[in-house]
């Protein structure tokens, strides 16, 4: 009887041991520190960082819709980027910041839907971002979105596509390592959306998710596919305390 | 097609000071293909010019060797307070202009 009763403490230890992210908070680094010398001073340097162009862009539309009911954004959109994903009680789903914003725009002010990866979106998106840059990413995995997390977390480690690898065999156990001349980062999203060298654009976080199952061979869900909003959560957990960089430059 | 005009708040009379540039563009090649494999014809902005109060001070002419949102950075010398006016035309006709007051201490 005291054998099993140790048995379930263990196991109840190990259940509460599994809920600690993968890498622990000292240990988190951004994509950033990853970066070669030229992509971080591209970052460092506002007036440098292409991503904004797309800030420029996402503050004139939103002084022209948003701020009628929103106000400044850089008091009202202080902080919200770094709680999405976040379960959202009138779409009863967890909804990513894009589609939180889409749905603000379509639901309360009745605006011509736009589509995901739209110049538009993302410049809003990027905007909003923004305002939260430097604060600790806190997402939420409780209640209901607790499921979206769940499936999010299975996604990350299942392995997927023709080279039959999962997320974590790159970014959780060879981080720092080499993959031809790339260093395998940490797989944070926390500068996202960013303005990726290769893309010689600015793209979201769901892009860069796409892009990597790509490199796996593996089939891309289409975006805003629900997959994709579970992993992001899943991301954003796992990177939570880690300061946010949008709009971030990526190579 | 939005810009982004950096130059500095105050300058000092006869020294240079920089002017940095970045248009969203997307310099589309003229070599690449879209996914029914029709060429997609090129889209690079073809001439750029720098006007301070009216004289040229800064010229330059892309081509499609010229990455995505094309960022220039060059120095000009003021001798008084005065207006920079940027334009540029791209290979579809479409022109863009940016204005910079410039105010010498």
């Amino acid at each position: 009887m005291r054998l099993l009763v140790l048995w379930l403490v263990s196991a109840a230890a190990a259940c509460a041991a599994a809920q600690e992210p993968p890498i622990p908070a000292q240990a988190l680094r951004s994509g950033l520190s990853f970066a070669g010398a030229d992509v971080r001073a591209m970052q460092a340097d506002d007036a440098e960082n292409p991503g904004f162009l797309w800030v420029t862009h996402g503050e004139a539309l939103w002084q022209s819709g948003c701020a009628s009911c929103h106000g400044d954004a850089r008091t009202s959109m202080r902080g919200v980027a770094a709680r999405y994903p976040a379960y959202d009680e009138a779409a009863k789903s967890v909804l990513d910041l894009a589609a939180r914003i889409e749905r603000c725009r379509t639901e309360r002010a009745h605006a011509a839907p736009l589509a995901r990866e739209s110049e538009d979106l993302l410049a809003l998106e990027t905007y909003v971002a923004l305002q939260s840059r430097g604060m600790p990413g806190n997402v939420s995995i409780d209640g209901p979105a607790r499921a979206s997390f769940e499936r999010g977390q299975a996604f990350y480690h299942r392995r997927h596509g023709q080279m039959n690898l999962a997320c974590t065999q790159c970014h959780d156990q060879n981080y720092g390592k080499r993959l031809y001349a790339e260093t395998i980062s940490q797989g944070h999203g926390n500068a996202f959306p960013a303005y990726r060298l290769e893309w010689q654009s600015l793209g979201s976080l769901q892009r860069r998710i796409r892009a990597c199952l790509f490199g796996v061979r593996a089939q891309m869900p289409p975006p805003g596919a629900p997959e994709l909003t579970d992993v992001e959560l899943y991301l954003a957990w796992r990177a939570k305390g880690l300061p946010l960089e949008a709009p971030g430059v990526r190579r | 097609m939005d810009a982004r005009i950096v130059v500095p708040p105050k300058v000092a009379r006869n020294e240079p000071f920089e002017v940095r540039v970045q248009i969203r563009h997307p310099m589309e090649t003229g070599y690449r293909t879209d996914d029914n494999g029709k060429s997609i014809p090129r889209n690079v902005i073809r001439t750029f010019t720098c006007r301070y109060d009216g004289e040229l001070v800064f010229a330059a002419q892309l081509s499609s060797g010229i990455a995505a949102n094309p960022y220039l950075r060059y120095f000009v010398t003021a001798r008084a307070s005065g207006e920079l006016v940027f334009e540029w035309v791209d290979d579809a006709g479409v022109r863009g202009s940016e204005r910079a007051a410039v105010t010498v201490a």
